[in-house]
C-alpha cells in the first residue's frame, strides 16, 4: 500500500513537472518528443500505480471489473492532459474531448457506415465463413483423404498475407459490400477449418470407446461427445475471427468503395486531416469488436461451463 | 536417417515393400498432391467462365472450338483470372529477368516490405517479452494490464494503420520505423500471450526446487521460467511473423507509398494489372511461408540444443 501510494504520488508529480516543460512550439521541437516519451511512461505508471492502490483496496470481486476500468480512465485522462499540456497539433492527435464531441455531432454518418461495413459486410461474411469452415471440417472428418490434403494447405493459406486477396475480389464483386463480405468469407474459413478439425480430434480415447460401446452412430457420438469436446476450439476461432472479420471488411474497402462505409471515412478523413473523425470511427470499430468479442465470450461461458478454466 | 527394413518375404521378390517411413510420408504426401492438383485442375478451367467477359467475342470471331477457347482464356492481358502459367511468368519475369534494384522489380519491393516486416518483429517481440516479464512478475501489472492487452487486440489495427502511418510520418520519424511500428503492435500480443503462459508453465515441484536453493527471482526467470518458454516463444513467434508481413503490406496501402508489396498491390488495382497483383500476392505468400518455415528449423534445432526428443 505504502509503497504503490508512493509510487502514484512519485509518477504524478513527475508527470506534471514534464507537463509543465513543453515549450508549446507549433511544429513540436525534438526536445518536446523527448519529453512527450517521458510523459507518457510518467503518466502509464500512474495510471498503474492508482489501480494498483484500487487492487489493494477493493474487495476481490469488484477488483476484476474496477481495477481495469481505473487503469483505462487513467490513461485517457493522460491523453488529454498530453494534448492540452502540449499544445499538440489537432492534425496529429485530437483529444478525447474533441473525439467524443465529433462522435456526438456526426452520429448520422457514423450509423451508415456501420451499417454499410458491420451489417453488410462483417456479419453475413463472418456466418459464411465460419459456416463454411465448420462445415468443411465436418466434411473433412468423415473422408480422411481429404482431411490429409487440405489440412496442411490450410495451415499454409493461415499463414500467408490473406488481406493482398482484396484487390482481386474487388475487382471480381464490385465496389459494393459484396466484395467485403466476400473477403471476410475468405478471411475467416481457414481458421475456423483449422480449428474446428483440431477440436473434433479433441476428444479422449475413453470416451470414444465409451460411445463405440453403446453402438451410437457417427452422427450421435458427433453430437454428444466430439462436438462439445470441440467447442472451445470453435469458439477461439470464432474469437479470432470475429476481429479478422472487421480487419478484412475495412481493408477491402480501400481498394474501391461506394462513399459510404467505415474503411472509406478514416482513408478520406485522414486525407483531409480530420483526424477527429478517424478517431470517432475507431471508436465505433472498438465498441462493435469489443461487443462481438463479449457476446462471443459470454455464449464461450454458457457453452464450455465444464470446461476447466472456468472452475472456480 | 536410419530406417529398418523389413526383410523382404519370399512372396514379394520382384519390388521389396516400401518402409514404414517411406509409407507413412507417402500417405501424406498423396492426398496433398491430389488435392493441390485439383486446385490447379479447377483453377485452369475456371479461367474459362470468369474471363469469358473478356474472350467471347474473339473465340467467336476465332471460329470457337475448344483450342480457341483454351488459347484465348489462357492468354488475356488482363484477365480477370488469370491461368497459373501467366502468373508463374510474370514471376519469372520480375524476379529473375529484371535487375533486383529497378523499381520494377518485385525482389525490390519484397525487400522494401521485408526489411519492415522484421525491424517490426523484433520490437514487437521484444516488447510482448517485457510485457511478459513484467506480468508473471506483478499481480497488479496483470489486474491492470491484461483486458487492456486483450482490448487492443480488438480494435482493428490493421484498419486503422494508414491513419497512425500518417500520423507517425509527421513526427518525422523515418518511414521504416513508422511501418515496423504496425507489425510491431500485431506482433506483441501472441508473444506477450504465449510467453505469460510459457512462464508460468514450470510445475511447482520445479519452482519448490529452486526455492529449496534459494534462488532469486532473476535466477529463477533465468533458469527456470525463461528455458521452459521456450517451446511457447517459437509458437508464438510463428505467429506474429506471418502478422507482421501482413502488418507490413497493409501499412504501405493507402499512403501512396511507391515502394512495397502493398504499393504493387494498390498500383496493380489501380491500372487493373490483375497479373502484377497476383505475382505480388504469391512472393509475399512464399516470403511468409519461408519466413515461418526458418523460424521452424530454428525451434526445432535449439530445442534439440535443450535437449528436447522431438
Amino acid at each position: 500500500m505504502k509503497r504503490a501510494g508512493l509510487t502514484f504520488a512519485i509518477s504524478l508529480l513527475a508527470a506534471i513537472i514534464i507537463a509543465a516543460s513543453f515549450s508549446r512550439a507549433n511544429p513540436p521541437t525534438g526536445r518536446d518528443w523527448a519529453l512527450s516519451l517521458a510523459f507518457v511512461i510518467t503518466s502509464w505508471v500512474a495510471a498503474w500505480s492508482l489501480s494498483w492502490i484500487a487492487d489493494l483496496v477493493l474487495p476481490k470481486n469488484l477488483s476484476r471489473f474496477i481495477v481495469p476500468a481505473i487503469f483505462g480512465v487513467g490513461i485517457i485522462a493522460a491523453w488529454q492532459a498530453y494534448v492540452i499540456t502540449s499544445n499538440i497539433p489537432v492534425v496529429l492527435l485530437p483529444s478525447p474531448s474533441q473525439i467524443g464531441a465529433k462522435f456526438a455531432s456526426s452520429l448520422p454518418i457514423l450509423g451508415a457506415d456501420f451499417v454499410q461495413t458491420i451489417v453488410h459486410a462483417v456479419i453475413p461474411g463472418w456466418l459464411m465463413g465460419c459456416g463454411a469452415g465448420f462445415l468443411t471440417a465436418l466434411i473433412c472428418d468423415r473422408n480422411d483423404f481429404l482431411k490429409r490434403g487440405l489440412l496442411p494447405l490450410g495451415n499454409l493459406v493461415a499463414a500467408l498475407p490473406i488481406v493482398g486477396v482484396a484487390p482481386i475480389l474487388v475487382m471480381w464483386f464490385g465496389f459494393d459490400w459484396p466484395s467485403k463480405a466476400a473477403m471476410v468469407v475468405v478471411m475467416t474459413f481457414f481458421p475456423m477449418l483449422i480449428n474446428t478439425l483440431a477440436g473434433l480430434n479433441a476428444s479422449g480415447h475413453m470416451e470414444k470407446d465409451l460411445m463405440k460401446s453403446y453402438g451410437t452412430s457417427w452422427f450421435t457420438t458427433l453430437l454428444k461427445l466430439r462436438l462439445p469436446a470441440a467447442m472451445p476450439f470453435i469458439f477461439n476461432a470464432l474469437k479470432i475471427n470475429s476481429t479478422l472479420a472487421m480487419i478484412g471488411a475495412i481493408v477491402a474497402e480501400f481498394f474501391g468503395t461506394p462513399i459510404v462505409g467505415m474503411g472509406f471515412r478514416m482513408s478520406t478523413e485522414v486525407g483531409r486531416q480530420g483526424l477527429d473523425m478517424v478517431w470517432a470511427e475507431i471508436t465505433v470499430a472498438a465498441l462493435a469488436g469489443s461487443f462481438f468479442y463479449g457476446c462471443l465470450a459470454f455464449a464461450e461461458r454458457k457453452v464450455t461451463f465444464w470446461h476447466p478454466s472456468y472452475r472456480r | 536417417m536410419v530406417t529398418v527394413r523389413p526383410s523382404p518375404s519370399p512372396l514379394l521378390r520382384n519390388g521389396s515393400p516400401p518402409s514404414p517411413a517411406l509409407r507413412e510420408r507417402m500417405k501424406k504426401l498423396i492426398p496433398l498432391f491430389t488435392i493441390t492438383l485439383a486446385i490447379f485442375v479447377l483453377w485452369y478451367v475456371a479461367t474459362i467462365p470468369m474471363n469469358s467477359v473478356l474472350t467471347s467475342s474473339k473465340i467467336a470471331s476465332a471460329g470457337g472450338g475448344l483450342w480457341n477457347t483454351l488459347a484465348f482464356s489462357w492468354s488475356e492481358q488482363r484477365p480477370v483470372l488469370p491461368a497459373p502459367h501467366q502468373v508463374l511468368r510474370e514471376i519469372w519475369n520480375t524476379v529473375f529477368i529484371v535487375a533486383p534494384w529497378s523499381i520494377k522489380s518485385l525482389v525490390f519491393h519484397l525487400w522494401i516490405t521485408l526489411s519492415s516486416t522484421l525491424v517490426g518483429f523484433i520490437m514487437g517481440g521484444l516488447l510482448g517479452i517485457a510485457l511478459a516479464i513484467g506480468i508473471v512478475h506483478a499481480a497488479s501489472l496483470e489486474k491492470s494490464l491484461m483486458p487492456w492487452i486483450i482490448a487492443s487486440q480488438t480494435i482493428p489495427i490493421l484498419a486503422i494503420a494508414p491513419m497512425l502511418i500518417v500520423v507517425l510520418g509527421k513526427t518525422g520519424l523515418p518511414e521504416i520505423i513508422t511501418k515496423a511500428s504496425i507489425s510491431a503492435y500485431l506482433c506483441f500480443f501472441p508473444v506477450a500471450i504465449g510467453m505469460v503462459k510459457g512462464l508460468r508453465s514450470p510445475d511447482v515441484m520445479q519452482q519448490d526446487l529452486m526455492r529449496t536453493y534459494n534462488a532469486s527471482a532473476a535466477q529463477v526467470l533465468w533458469k527456470l521460467r525463461l528455458p521452459a518458454a521456450l517451446p511457447f516463444f517459437f509458437a508464438s513467434l510463428k505467429v506474429s511473423v506471418a502478422i507482421a508481413l501482413t502488418g507490413a503490406i497493409v501499412a504501405e496501402l493507402p499512403t501512396g507509398a511507391v515502394a512495397g508489396i502493398g504499393a504493387r498491390l494498390l498500383n496493380g488495382s489501380y491500372y487493373g494489372q490483375t497479373l502484377q497483383i497476383w505475382a505480388a500476392l504469391f512472393v509475399a505468400a512464399f516470403a511468409a511461408a519461408t519466413l515461418v518455415w526458418l523460424l521452424s528449423k530454428l525451434e526445432q534445432n535449439s530445442l534439440k540444443r535443450m535437449g528436447a526428443q522431438l
